[in-house]
């Protein structure tokens, strides 16, 4: 009994070996994580107010890139926190986050924002207190020159690329004489003013825009508008109405002909497209940034991202399908904190006072080549005007899933520069 | 001399703690001290004329906006700009007061969060001139007045510490003039005064038109020292915002107002760090003041302990 314990006790010399490197480990390896501070992210996050269903996937998303981004040994061999305050979608209170996250947190750059009211409301400050904004909104207020040097969207193309790069596919496939519904505020003015230049650029026409209040409610009084000849209507309602808007559609043109219908996923993100009364767009199309059912072609990290986001195939929470991710949105987060850990090594990031390197580093990016990092596609990154562009993806909506049917051009986004932030003081 | 004592140990204090503060709370202090001009305003409404308003946002954003417009499309500089920013909150006051005076009490109230939502809408309407709901960003080189660059944090803190402390001596010198006694008789009994040969319509409208002057103030200020202007400010929430700082530091009280801001602001900063249902903290911090405590904080302490607060 005493031998056969005796046999399984480790030796002195093992226990002296297994100490060694044990304290070999301790000495050198776990101090350089435990020691090295943490790389502290800012962020602002839209967790209540307008942007919450939003907001709530873009959490998710943060966690499943930092969770990534640690597991392959952080950024510069540091670990990575992140720090997460409610905007409440408020621009009043997204500058006081900016500042909260930058002073009393000590984060070293600040991401996440969508919203373009709290995008604009929150940069001022930013620039004043020459902190990295990193915003993910699909504004094409940073390439439009509205915010400052130290605000970049590098992981998502602006509302401006992605309008004018559907206008060839869409003139092309579904017809030229389009009339456009969308609501009356500066996203729908984006996407009226684009949209209409990039239809009379390949050839269409524009035969009516018809701007909805944001107050609206019910849009019966404005179907009527819709001109007879009408070969496309183009939608983008975002908002909870956008159900009431298709079913009042569907009610409106009943079982007669009716015109092809394409519109921006922006107003059915987080939601069923099985929801009752979202039937009449079957057959219809949709801008997708990226696409929420998992595709045939889909290259094999997809699948390795929508485990880590928790999406299934559908596009839905892999714990409770009822629960629809914002898909075509969320990657944004995603690659925006791959460009952070990618501009970081490249700056050498040590700290804060390593700011303007590392905004310098994310202006020298140029190809972006698409990998698990860079889910959504390859990109191309702009550092005068601090705007990414890249592909975008047309969806058929079939048996009530999206089948992609298109993919845009590089060069279908392109735009002339509207400003060179590199040439303008820190 | 005690009165005014306080009220100048106070404005001693705020300069002081800029010293002290580290620089996230200052700037948020300098936040709390332009939003408490805000309070002001509506507490001279509410506090001491009893115009229980809910469309205080548009004036605010009237204010911000008649700064604004100019310096974005006109290229004022700050200073001119902020006189019109005040001017444009006493007239859009003055505008809504000759048309919601008409009406009282939950009449006047609803008369004047149409006028505010209207406010908004318009500015939504004409987002071609007013940048919609996305506002605008106030450029920071629009942004110095005799050379101090407001976007930095000490001419900011000081900027904001003027019009706080303005605000503050010229509501205590009103609420102790005789006119802001027919105000206060106007609360308590408006017949009355009417008898006493008072003209209710014509005491209302100048403590509105004075309320709007102060909102308007605030919101050209707001503008100016963090450096965006939009639409939101005139939302719903902006009208609310003042009623509660006003109600929970003490309506009624020169003093309540920057109590109630600061005291709203990090109810709001703590507790969001702990749950989403932060405005459901600030409701329920409300609710017990006016079960408990019903005159608020500083309406309390005159009560029970300082009757001499004005």
């Amino acid at each position: 009994m005493t031998r056969k314990l005796t046999g399984l006790t480790a030796s002195r010399r093992a226990v002296l070996q297994g100490a060694g490197a044990g304290l070999l480990t301790a000495g050198f390896v776990a101090p350089i994580w435990a020691q090295a501070a943490p790389i502290k992210l800012g962020f602002q996050l839209h967790r209540t107010g307008i942007g919450a269903a939003y907001g709530r996937w873009y959490e998710r998303t943060a966690q499943a890139a930092l969770k990534m981004v640690n597991d392959a040994g952080g950024i510069n061999g540091r670990p990575v926190e992140i720090v997460f305050e409610d905007d409440g979608t408020d621009p009043k209170r997204g500058a006081e986050v900016v500042e909260k996250l930058t002073r009393q947190h000590n984060c070293d750059l600040i991401f996440g924002p969508l919203f373009s009211h709290v995008v604009i409301g929150s940069a001022p400050r930013a620039g004043e207190l020459k902190v990295p904004y990193l915003v993910c909104s699909e504004g094409f207020h940073v390439a439009g020159g509205k915010l400052n040097r130290w605000s970049m969207q590098p992981g998502i193309t602006d509302v401006r690329a992605q309008v004018q790069s559907m206008a060839p596919w869409v003139l092309a496939n579904l017809g030229k004489k389009v009339t456009m519904v969308f609501p009356d505020y500066a996203f729908g003015h984006d996407h009226r003013d684009y949209f209409t230049a990039a239809v009379e650029a390949g050839g269409g026409k524009v035969l009516a825009q018809i701007a909805i209040p944001p107050t609206e409610t019910t849009f019966t009084r404005y179907m009527p508008q819709i001109p007879t000849d009408t070969e496309v209507l183009y939608h983008v309602m975002v908002g909870p109405a956008v159900l009431t808007f298709v079913k009042e559609l569907g009610e409106f043109y009943g079982s007669g002909a009716k015109p092809q219908i394409f519109g921006f996923i922006d107003s059915l993100e987080a939601v069923d497209m099985a929801s009752p009364g979202l039937e009449f767009l079957e057959g219809s199309h949709f801008w997708e940034g990226h696409c929420r059912n998992k595709q045939p072609d889909a290259p094999d990290y997809e699948a390795t991202y929508r485990a880590a986001v928790g999406v299934d195939d559908n596009g839905a929470s892999v714990s409770d399908p009822k629960d629809i991710s914002t898909y075509g949105h969320m990657f944004s987060v995603w690659e925006t904190l791959h460009i952070i850990k990618a501009g970081m090594e490249s700056a050498g990031y040590q700290g804060a006072a390593d700011r303007q390197k590392f905004v310098e580093a994310v202006e020298a990016m140029t190809v972006i080549p698409a990998s698990l990092a860079h889910v959504q596609g390859e990109k191309v990154f702009n550092g005068k005007t601090h705007q990414v562009f890249g592909l975008q993806f047309i969806s058929r909506v079939e048996g009530g899933k999206l089948v992609k049917v298109h993919t845009s051009s590089m060069e279908d986004g392109m735009y002339p520069d509207a400003v060179d932030f590199s040439t303008q003081s820190f | 001399m005690k009165v005014w004592a306080l009220h100048l140990a106070v404005v001693a204090a705020l300069f002081a703690l800029q010293f002290v503060l580290p620089p996230y709370h200052a700037t948020n202090l300098a936040r709390i001290m332009v939003l408490a001009v805000f309070a002001m305003g509506y507490n001279i409404a509410f506090g001491y004329t009893g115009l229980l308003s809910l469309g205080h946002a548009v004036f605010f954003a009237a204010g911000m906006f008649g700064m604004g417009l100019p310096v974005w499309h006109l290229d004022w500089t700050a200073l001119p700009a902020l006189i019109t920013g005040l001017a444009a909150g006493g007239l859009v006051a003055g505008a809504v007061g000759l048309l919601a005076l008409r009406t009282a009490g939950v009449s006047f109230m609803i008369v004047t969060l149409m006028f505010a939502q209207a406010g908004y809408l318009l500015l939504l309407y004409f987002g071609a001139v007013t940048g919609g709901d996305e506002g605008f960003v106030v450029e920071t080189s629009s942004r110095s007045v005799f050379g101090w660059n407001l976007s930095e944090d000490g001419p900011r803190y000081v900027a904001a510490l003027t019009l706080f402390a303005a605000a503050l001596l010229s509501c205590l010198w009103l609420v102790r003039s005789p006119f802001g006694r027919v105000m206060v008789a106007m609360r308590e009994n408006e017949d009355r005064s009417r008898m006493l040969g008072y003209n209710p319509f014509r005491v209302k409208l100048i403590a509105l038109v004075m309320s709007g002057l102060y909102a308007g103030a605030a919101g050209a200020v707001y503008g100016l020292l963090f450096g965006y202007v939009g639409a939101t400010f005139a939302t719903i929430q902006y009208s609310i915002l003042p009623m509660l700082y006003v109600l929970l530091g003490g309506a009624g009280t020169v003093l309540g107002p920057l109590l109630g801001a600061a005291v709203v602001f990090y109810l709001i900063d703590i507790t969001s760090a702990f749950t989403d249902a932060y405005f459901f903290v600030v409701g329920a911090s409300l609710v017990a003041l006016v079960l408990f405590a019903p005159k608020g904080i500083l309406g309390t302490i005159r009560e029970r302990v300082a009757a001499w607060l004005p």
